[in-house]
């Protein structure tokens, strides 16, 4: 585990770059960590909307949506959500919004 | 970032190996022909990496109009089924095994193949047919659904997958 440094706040992230604690997150962080992981900036309304529903979802259920639930349930369809986030969708919101990788295969 | 997929034995401990492209080819008419592919496609959108589809030979019903949504479980010389190859060939037991199959399916929340190949498409990736197997089945492009992108050539296939991984199923 290593530590950096986002919005003036010391946290740990895995060896992927994820928050090792979500709870340790804030709002401030997400635009470092989306420069830091190559999601153009300044973030969107529509980015916090998916960034917003992945914490949701987390909180709700231990994991952040795959990108099928976000397209079927966030209000941000599949075709956006790839301009939103071209190199995965469902892997960089959850990483911006501090939360684990989700799991599943769809 | 990148997309670490195995170790890189020969860099430094630091430098992880990538796929950056994968060209996945269709050529089996079944469920479990054309899911598992479905799956890697998507799967590798997800993960940031360019994707596209190859539909060719019995793989074309996938992305036939008519035929689409119509896919099923090969019943018969299908060891992993665990039924005998007599039972498999019996009138309906090819579409028991793919009803069984789609509920478990739909239970787990998993698209059908024209919803997964439309969301796949949305995705950003290339769905091709193969014109040879566009010939040999007499299809035209009308036959085939909106989603396919080109009906092109085995060296329009190369120059397409070149740089990449090719993956054929």
């Amino acid at each position: 585990m290593a530590t950096t440094t986002l919005a003036g706040k010391t946290v740990e992230v895995n060896d992927e770059g994820f928050l090792v604690d979500p709870n340790e997150w804030t709002e401030e962080m997400a635009t470092e960590l989306a420069e830091l992981h190559g999601v153009a900036t300044p973030l969107t309304d529509r980015h916090w909307v998916v960034i917003n529903y992945m914490r949701k979802e987390y909180f709700e259920n231990g994991t952040g949506a795959t990108v099928r639930k976000l397209g079927k349930a966030s209000g941000v369809n599949t075709k956006e959500l790839f301009q939103l986030f071209p190199k995965g969708p469902a892997k960089l919101s959850a990483m911006i919004a501090g939360i684990p990788k989700p799991k599943g295969c769809i | 970032m990148t997309n670490a997929v195995t170790d890189n034995t020969l860099g430094t401990a630091e430098q992880k190996a990538t796929i950056e492209k994968v060209s996945i080819i269709v050529s089996k008419g079944s469920l479990e022909g054309i899911y598992p592919a479905l799956i890697m496609a998507n799967g590798a959108r997800n993960e940031g990496i360019d994707a596209n589809l190859f539909f060719t030979f019995f793989g074309m019903d996938a992305i036939h109009k008519d035929r689409h949504d119509h896919i099923k479980v090969a019943t018969v010389g299908n060891p992993g089924l665990h039924m005998p190859t007599w039972a498999g060939g019996l009138p309906g037991v090819s579409g028991l095994a793919t009803k069984m199959m789609e509920k478990k399916i739909e239970a787990l929340d998993f698209p059908g193949i024209p919803e997964f190949i439309e969301m796949i498409h949305d995705t950003g990736a290339g769905v091709y047919a193969c014109l040879a197997s566009v010939d040999l089945f007499g299809f035209t492009k009308d036959d085939l659904i909106d989603e396919v992108d080109d009906i092109i050539t085995v060296g329009d296939f190369y120059e397409m997958a070149a740089g990449g991984q090719i993956i054929f199923t």
